[in-house]
């Protein structure tokens, strides 16, 4: 037995190493999760007279979507969203974050959009108080206003059967 | 040979003592833009966000990014102390939002215990195996000599010769 203590000791660490290994060190919990999103008022894309707060949405599950018009997963995960809005199983806002040259509108104009409406985040600071760190990122806000899901990077199919489509069900949807 | 030795470390021991005086020294130049308004400010700025992590280059401080986030994040912190908030006011403006993961002191608390008090844990386990080692050693080091045994190896060595 004490011939062996360290040989298991030693495959312990590396159990410990291994499970590090294949983190994904993106993936920072995010301290949002189960409190109330951050509210705010912006001006919309395209009519800036508009504009939208998450308080519009109270009563409805929906996807806060954080994206940019220079952001190029967002274009991978484009499709995705278009095909999420036409079955009009949960409404996504569009958040665009820091679009210094201005090009969402047009853009948005040229690929279709999947968005109900697309808020103006140009300085950021809408984004940094949901502790965005980079284009794409989604947030699952329930009917209450309270976060209950974060996810970073692109959504691909596969990310929206596995993370999102779990949720949605709870949420009874 | 053993010049070269000598010459070896000592060349080691300089470059360790330059490294740090280099990297201070990048650090500064990347973030040099003084604040013509407010050097106490940015100075402060610079000293607290030394101690945080840029949420894009996770490797980086947020005093030494060049990322856009980072610079975002400066100016925030930037306005936030003009508005004479302090520097721990500042930090909880930031774990709000994105964790203890921007600390890189993240703070002791049940979840971080293992990860302070681990590097003592093992010093202990190490004091402990240490200790069984040199006891177990004088134990077997005290076993009688057989002296039948010692004859016969005598006898052999001498048959040799």
């Amino acid at each position: 037995m004490k011939r062996w203590l360290p040989l298991v000791l030693f495959l312990v660490l590396v159990g410990f190493f291994a499970k590090g290994l294949f983190l994904n060190p993106r993936e920072v919990p995010s301290p949002f999760i189960g409190r109330t999103a951050p509210a705010f008022t912006l001006p919309l894309v395209g009519d800036a007279n508009a504009s939208f707060a998450p308080a519009d949405m109270k009563g409805k599950v929906w996807l806060l979507n954080v994206w940019a018009p220079w952001c190029v997963s967002c274009r991978r995960e484009h499709p995705v969203l278009m095909q999420i809005a036409r079955s009009g199983r949960v409404p996504i806002v569009g958040l665009n974050w820091k679009d210094k040259e201005r090009e969402a509108e047009a853009l948005l104009e040229r690929t279709g959009s999947p968005y109900v409406a697309v808020p103006d985040d140009l300085d950021g600071r809408v984004g940094i108080n949901y502790g965005v760190t980079g284009t794409p990122e989604t947030y699952l806000i329930d009917r209450a206003g309270i976060v209950r899901m974060k996810h970073v990077g692109p959504i691909s199919n596969e990310v929206w059967q596995k993370r999102f489509d779990p949720k949605l069900r709870e949420l009874g949807l | 040979m053993r010049s070269y030795r000598i010459k070896r470390i000592l060349l080691v021991l300089l470059l360790v003592c330059v490294q740090p005086a280099l990297a201070a020294e990048t650090v500064v130049t990347k973030e040099a833009q003084p604040n013509a308004e407010d050097p106490a400010i940015e100075a402060r700025l610079i000293n607290l966000a030394e101690d945080l992590r840029c949420l894009v280059c996770q490797n980086e401080s947020l005093a030494g990014s060049h990322a856009e986030l980072a610079e975002d994040l400066r100016r925030e912190i930037r306005e936030q102390m003009k508005a004479g908030k302090n520097d721990g006011e500042v930090v909880d403006y930031l774990t709000e939002r994105y964790g203890d993961f921007v600390l890189y002191r993240p703070p002791f608390k049940p979840v971080t215990w293992l990860l302070w008090l681990g590097p003592v844990l093992f010093l202990g386990m190490g004091g402990v195996a240490w200790y069984m080692t040199l006891r177990h050693r004088r134990v077997t080091g005290n076993v009688p000599v057989d002296e039948k045994r010692l004859a016969t190896a005598a006898q052999l060595l001498e048959e040799d010769q």
